[in-house]
């Protein structure tokens, strides 16, 4: 049962933070080349293009939950097995979420890529 | 090309110097306790946390900058080689030991980084490209 519980966590962690990732992606193509921006019209130009983005603050609101459900499976489960499960399966989930919902192109070299970070995340703990 | 390299190793050096100075000043700082949690509090006047948390705003900027002009695919590895960062700076500025495992998952993810750092960094698009187009002749009519 606890192991339930916690692999539940894990799995809203890696929802969540996924589709943060894939959200802030999509704000910040909207908004455009962030260094022209800061070039043309200075940094806090920047700013204010970016906490103007409705698609950025829900962003950001999935990877403050993403964090609070990291603390909470961390204190159901060692952080030998949580930080390697979640961000290695947060990598195979964003891929599928940006070929999908953000249409770019996973080709094969990527695939490979993110299978070879993820096994090398793991190791990482070993 | 020497753009996306800057900004490879702007997010993959400050978000592995953020943890690390991070650990540093936490260590520094001693266990926090559920009995007295505003000790978590003093931890913003340690100076490695706080240049530490410069990292990391550091590494949000590039981030964003990243995804500005690239692929969320594309940039994704460029964190993951944050570990790798985080691995030689634990093992040459903190001293922790680095078993030989971890150096192999350093190895990997740096050849998955490798593979996608050469490709494309942005889906082309041929229906933004024809809109364009189309402006463009718009235009010049």
């Amino acid at each position: 049962m606890s192991s339930l519980k916690l692999w539940i966590a894990i799995g809203m962690l890696v929802m969540a933070s996924s589709a943060g990732d894939v959200m802030l992606s999509a704000a910040m193509k909207r908004i455009g080349d962030l260094e022209e921006i800061r070039a043309k019209k200075g940094l806090l130009a920047v700013v204010g293009h970016v906490v103007r983005e409705k698609l950025f603050l829900l962003g950001l609101c999935c990877l403050i939950f993403s964090f609070f459900c990291l603390l909470t499976a961390l204190s159901w489960g060692d952080a030998s097995l949580v930080a390697p499960a979640s961000a290695s399966l947060t990598y195979i989930c964003s891929a599928i979420l940006a070929k999908f919902l953000l249409h770019e192109n996973v080709d094969r070299r990527r695939w490979l890529s993110a299978a070879l970070v993820c096994i090398g995340v793991i190791l990482l703990v070993k | 090309m020497l753009k996306k390299l800057f900004i490879y190793l702007a997010i993959a050096c400050c978000n592995g110097a953020g943890d690390v100075l991070l650990k540093r000043g936490m260590d520094e700082l001693g266990e926090i306790h559920l009995n007295n949690p505003a000790h978590i509090f003093s931890a913003f006047l340690n100076p490695w946390i706080v240049v530490g948390i410069l990292f990391l705003a550091g590494f949000f900027y590039s981030y964003l900058t990243a995804l500005s002009w690239a692929d969320l695919t594309y940039v994704l590895p460029a964190t993951a080689f944050g570990y790798v960062v985080t691995a030689f700076l634990s093992r040459f500025f903190l001293h922790e030991a680095v078993s030989p495992w971890r150096w192999a998952g350093v190895l990997l993810i740096t050849g998955g980084v490798g593979l996608v750092a050469r490709g494309p960094s942005l889906t082309e698009r041929r229906d933004t490209n024809q809109l364009a187009a189309q402006k463009e002749q718009h235009e010049l009519a």
